[in-house]
């Protein structure tokens, strides 16, 4: 691995947002990964592309704890991440997530789920909640939405919506985990296009995707892995015309060239 | 008059001979107070309800929760008490904390202390009930819900009292509605440390009246006039809480 995680560790300590140190995580029998070393710089794009089963998932959902690890150490702003109770909490409120299976609160609706964590987490007033939830919500594309209920609306709104639901947060770093797997094919787009937005705006983002096309065109860095491990990473241009190792020239070969 | 006598309409020849034969018929009625012990009834039902959905709700909180002494606590209870003939908790409220604690809840009066006890017994028992249903309810739940919340930062309580209780207990309208009607029928156990509902009321008439047959029928049909709907009014209710996924 990687000259480029040293030369930025080196260089910017500072700036770096998310930072992974040799983390390990088994379920069961199966290590699902194996000494993860990775840096995210404050304002970077990356995405973490692999063949199913890799660990690039169960790696996402560590960074703000929805899976715990066995040993090595994550921290976010130079904080490390706390243990279960009031300060993850604090934490989690920093980072969005957005699930595979969009998972906005089905008894509220839309405009509801976006104030939820505004009002309840942020102490903000309801008034002002409301105000940049709409705002937000026109900025996704769904402001139309805001008074149905989730199961009105497409896959695609609703994963605006969680967007959104994330955005409302103010979150210092965005984790996306596979948003677009459960989409149908016409929905890809409107999703992407918004994720698209966020990026050239300077979130930073992790983003877990088969989207090669959103990866060539919005990553900073592209992160492949397989069996647990980091393989490769390498900015886009890079990886995709010309990737080092085996593996990922295999993975390339079977996803590529249709 | 012998009660329970048919009517013959030979005694008086008037205008109305189904309204006089409505009267004997129903003879054994009057002198007592049938509404007053089905009002006892409906008390005990409602105060037990509530009280029991609070309980039986903590209950499950911590049998889902993180904290391993409570979801103990929570299982130990359940797994106890439900397996307790509620007749034993009720003498038990009564003959155990009354009379041997000296537990009087707040009363003099011997009426209102046994009424409140038989509370107590009713919510402890029911509450087990009422936990296991709305934990049922918790487990229909899709994970991603929870994991949502918790990624937005709100903390475990907040996590089960805004986003999965709201959905459990839409989804479990059916099952306590069942518990619900089995704690109305239920109540009649009060009547073992002598709280005046229906049946103590129905034992009572049953030894000084003879048509012990329309009497049962009496109270019977009582019951189902509480619970028919409860049942109905809930099941209409059930479906329109329901979530949408």
């Amino acid at each position: 691995m990687t000259e480029v995680s040293m030369a930025k560790e080196d260089v910017a300590s500072t700036g770096d947002l998310v930072v992974l140190k040799s983390v390990n995580k088994h379920f069961g029998a199966l290590h699902v990964l194996q000494d993860i070393d990775l840096t995210i710089a404050r304002g970077e794009v990356v995405v973490v592309i692999g063949p199913s089963g890799s660990g690039k998932s169960t790696l996402c959902r560590t960074i703000n704890r929805l899976e715990t690890i066995d040993d090595g150490s994550i921290s976010i702003d130079g904080k490390p991440l706390p243990h279960e109770g009031k300060e993850l909490a604090r934490l989690r409120a920093d980072v969005g997530m957005v699930f595979q299976s969009f998972n906005l609160f089905a008894h509220k609706t839309v405009l509801e789920n976006v104030t939820l964590g505004q009002v309840k987490v942020r102490r903000k007033d309801r008034k002002q909640a409301e105000e940049r939830a709409r705002t937000l919500l026109d900025r996704v594309g769904v402001g139309a939405q805001a008074d149905k209920y989730p199961a009105q609306l497409s896959g695609g709104q609703q994963q605006r919506v969680a967007i959104a639901r994330a955005l409302a947060m103010e979150p210092k770093v965005m984790l996306f985990d596979e948003p677009t797997s459960a989409l149908d094919p016409e929905m890809i787009n409107e999703v992407l296009e918004v994720m698209q937005q966020l990026a050239r705006d300077g979130m930073t983002m992790i983003v877990v995707t088969h989207e090669m096309g959103f990866a060539r065109s919005a990553a900073n860095r592209v992160v492949f892995m397989a069996d647990g491990r980091i393989i490769e990473q390498a900015a886009p241009d890079q990886f995709f015309s010309n990737p080092r190792s085996d593996r990922a020239k295999d993975f390339l070969s079977k996803i590529l060239h249709h | 008059m012998p009660a329970g006598a048919p009517p013959t309409g030979e005694r008086r020849t008037g205008a109305h001979p189904h309204a006089e034969a409505r009267e004997i018929v129903f003879d054994f009625l009057s002198g007592y107070d049938l509404l007053g012990a089905f009002w006892v009834t409906v008390q005990l039902t409602l105060l037990s309800a509530a009280g029991s959905l609070v309980w039986g709700t903590l209950l499950a909180g911590m049998r889902v929760g993180p904290v391993p002494l409570m979801r103990g606590f929570g299982t130990a209870y359940v797994n106890i008490v439900r397996n307790i003939p509620l007749t034993v908790i009720i003498l038990f409220t009564s003959l155990g904390l009354n009379q041997t604690l000296g537990v009087g809840l707040g009363s003099e009066n011997f009426d209102t202390i046994n009424f409140r006890l038989a509370v107590l017994g009713l919510i402890a028992y029911t509450s087990a009930f009422v936990c296991e249903a709305i934990r049922s309810g918790i487990n229909t739940v899709p994970v991603g819900q929870a994991e949502a919340a918790r990624a937005l930062g709100l903390s475990f309580t907040q996590v089960l009292t805004l986003v999965v209780l709201p959905q459990a207990f839409r989804s479990v309208v059916g099952p306590l509605t069942n518990v619900l009607i089995a704690l109305t029928k239920n109540t009649t156990v009060a009547a073992a440390i002598g709280v005046a509902e229906a049946a103590l009321l129905m034992k009572e008439m049953i030894e000084n009246e003879a048509q012990l047959l329309l009497i049962s029928a009496v109270f019977a049909f009582g019951f189902v006039c509480l619970t028919l709907p409860t049942g109905l009014i809930l099941g209409w209710v059930g479906k329109k809480v329901a979530v949408k996924r």
